[in-house]
């Protein structure tokens, strides 16, 4: 079985980290992954992508078309990779930032206000951690524990960051998990 | 073992130290920057030497001397410095020094583009460089497979004495994947102490020189039949060859190499589920080519495939191969533009439905 996603927003926002630490949390729990970054001539502040692929069977394309998932952190990854969503994918919607719905009938939608939530926690900057945890609570990819062990060793050297980042995927994940999508 | 989450570029460097590389010279050029920028790293914690040469035909000549020195010795790029680098690569194969080449292809021709491309095949396989030639040339087609081939690469450079090159794409250089390093990892080849190399001499044997200059024509003949000796060898020991849902009974057989075959073992999986036969060979070895692996496969099938991302270059190997003993078709992106599986699957099924023109060359 394969899953994949493709993870976008403005650079800055923490999505190439996220992607690799839910690759990392992949790899730790025995699946075959791939992480594979947009690259390119880009400027600071604009658009960036990932796209992360996890399987039982060494990974095919590395590069994917049509995800079973799509996480849009602002309004550009929403414009650009909704339409490329298989039928029945799973959509998550940054609603802090994107004030726009699906404009498609056919997804699996999950709004997640996710620099609102990071913000009541006490730092915004953690929106990443609150999208990634929505993200594995509809999908169940890989074990929510699996990549709190990958925060405790990502943040090894921020300690205060550690407490903070689990909290805010703790609070995604359940979001999430209110909107499982079994194919994603 | 442990498997580490590695970015391609980072793996090809480490791959390197492993394999005893003490010394790396290059310029910067994307889309390979974070191989030097490893070595700078690395090196200088296992006593090797990074230098960034003032340009790519000064760091060409800087492994040209490293490697007469008869240390392991890397340089990296990308197309248009590859470009740059062809004359001294033309001096190294003449003075049969090894040494391990990167090519992390980027769209061309000219500065082109960053993204990925296949557009160099020709350069690599058939003249990557003036003069009477070849280099042993190994696509990866994954991270991991990228770590092994280097490695391998060092030992094959130092056993025929020839510059080895690893040619790949951005996707293999910016993607990461869990990698592998075997601490029992031995020489693939039964490696001879370097007696020719330029050590330094205190007249207790004849001086060592190198040396691609050969002013007599006698002389000259004499090294270019052992040259092509030594190419002969490889074709007859080196080809290497992988592939993919080839086990059963096939109608369409895809010939790819690198990422882009990746793309189409995807593919293959998507056809197989619809009950259609497709298989994949993928040359490891661009040169030696398989052309006789290419030749044997396809006669279980109705129709070739070749998938590149260049406007046909492996193409005409295969076809030589195939001496239009089979139709053979092609599927192409370029500019830096991928082949998806979506278009490789649309492909061969035209290609089974009959709506697909088949290609010639020549």
């Amino acid at each position: 079985m394969q899953r994949d996603v493709i993870m976008a927003g403005f650079g800055g926002q923490g999505i190439l980290l996220i992607g690799k630490m839910l690759a990392y949390a992949g790899m730790h729990a025995g699946k075959e992954v791939s992480w594979l970054p947009s690259y390119g001539p880009e400027m600071r502040g604009g658009t960036c992508n990932c796209t992360v692929v996890i399987s039982d069977q060494p990974v095919g394309s590395p590069v994917i078309r049509s995800p079973r998932a799509v996480l849009a952190m602002n309004l550009p990854s929403l414009e650009k990779f909704e339409p490329n969503l298989r039928p029945g994918g799973l959509l998550l919607i940054n609603t802090s930032l994107i004030s726009r719905g699906s404009s498609r009938d056919d997804l699996n939608v999950v709004e997640v206000p996710a620099n609102q939530i990071a913000t009541e926690l006490g730092n915004p900057r953690a929106a990443n951690m609150v999208a990634l945890g929505a993200y594995l609570g509809a999908t169940d990819v890989v074990d929510l524990e699996r990549v709190i062990e990958v925060i405790r060793e990502t943040f090894a050297g921020k300690p205060a960051l550690v407490d903070l980042n689990i909290e805010a995927l703790r609070r995604g994940h359940q979001l999430g998990a209110a909107h499982k999508v079994a194919e994603a | 073992m442990t498997k580490k989450l590695m970015k391609g570029s980072e793996a090809i460097g480490e791959a390197a130290v492993q394999s005893g590389c003490k010394l790396f010279f290059g310029y910067p050029i994307t889309p390979q920057n974070e191989i030097p920028e490893y070595m700078s790293m690395r090196l200088p914690q296992v006593g090797g030497t990074f230098v960034q040469a003032e340009s790519e035909v000064a760091a060409s000549n800087m492994i040209y001397g490293a490697a007469g020195s008869g240390e392991r010795v890397m340089t990296s790029s990308s197309s248009p410095g590859i470009s740059l680098m062809a004359e001294g690569i033309s001096y190294l194969a003449g003075s049969e020094l090894p040494v391990v080449i990167v090519n992390i292809v980027r769209a061309g021709p000219g500065l082109g583009g960053i993204l990925p491309s296949q557009g160099d095949y020709f350069q690599a396989t058939k003249g990557l460089g003036h003069g009477d030639f070849r280099v042993l040339v190994l696509a990866p087609w994954s991270v991991q497979e990228a770590a092994d081939l280097v490695q391998d690469a060092f030992d094959l450079a130092d056993y025929y004495r020839n510059p080895v090159m690893v040619l790949g794409d951005g996707l293999i250089g910016q993607m990461m994947e869990p990698v592998e390093f075997r601490s029992d990892r031995t020489p693939i080849k039964e490696l001879p102490p370097k007696t020719w190399a330029a050590t330094g001499c205190d007249g207790s044997r004849p001086t060592n020189i190198i040396n691609s200059l050969f002013l007599d024509p006698e002389e000259l003949e004499r090294h270019n039949h052992k040259l092509k000796a030594k190419y002969d060898r490889m074709v007859a020991d080196e080809i290497r060859v992988a592939t993919y849902g080839a086990e059963g009974d096939f109608d369409v057989l895809i010939v790819a190499y690198g990422t882009v075959a990746r793309v189409c073992s995807t593919a293959i999986d998507e056809l197989r589920e619809e009950g259609l036969r497709v298989a994949l060979l993928r040359p490891i070895t661009l040169f030696p080519f398989p052309y006789e692996a290419v030749r044997e496969a396809a006669v279980q099938a109705r129709a070739v495939l070749v998938v590149e991302l260049s406007s046909g270059q492996m193409i005409e190997d295969v076809q030589l191969a195939l001496a239009r003993s089979r139709p053979v078709h092609f599927l192409n992106r370029m500019g830096g533009m991928l082949v998806s599986p979506d278009e490789v699957v649309a492909k061969a099924k035209a290609i089974l439905d009959g709506r697909s023109a088949e290609v010639f060359h020549g």
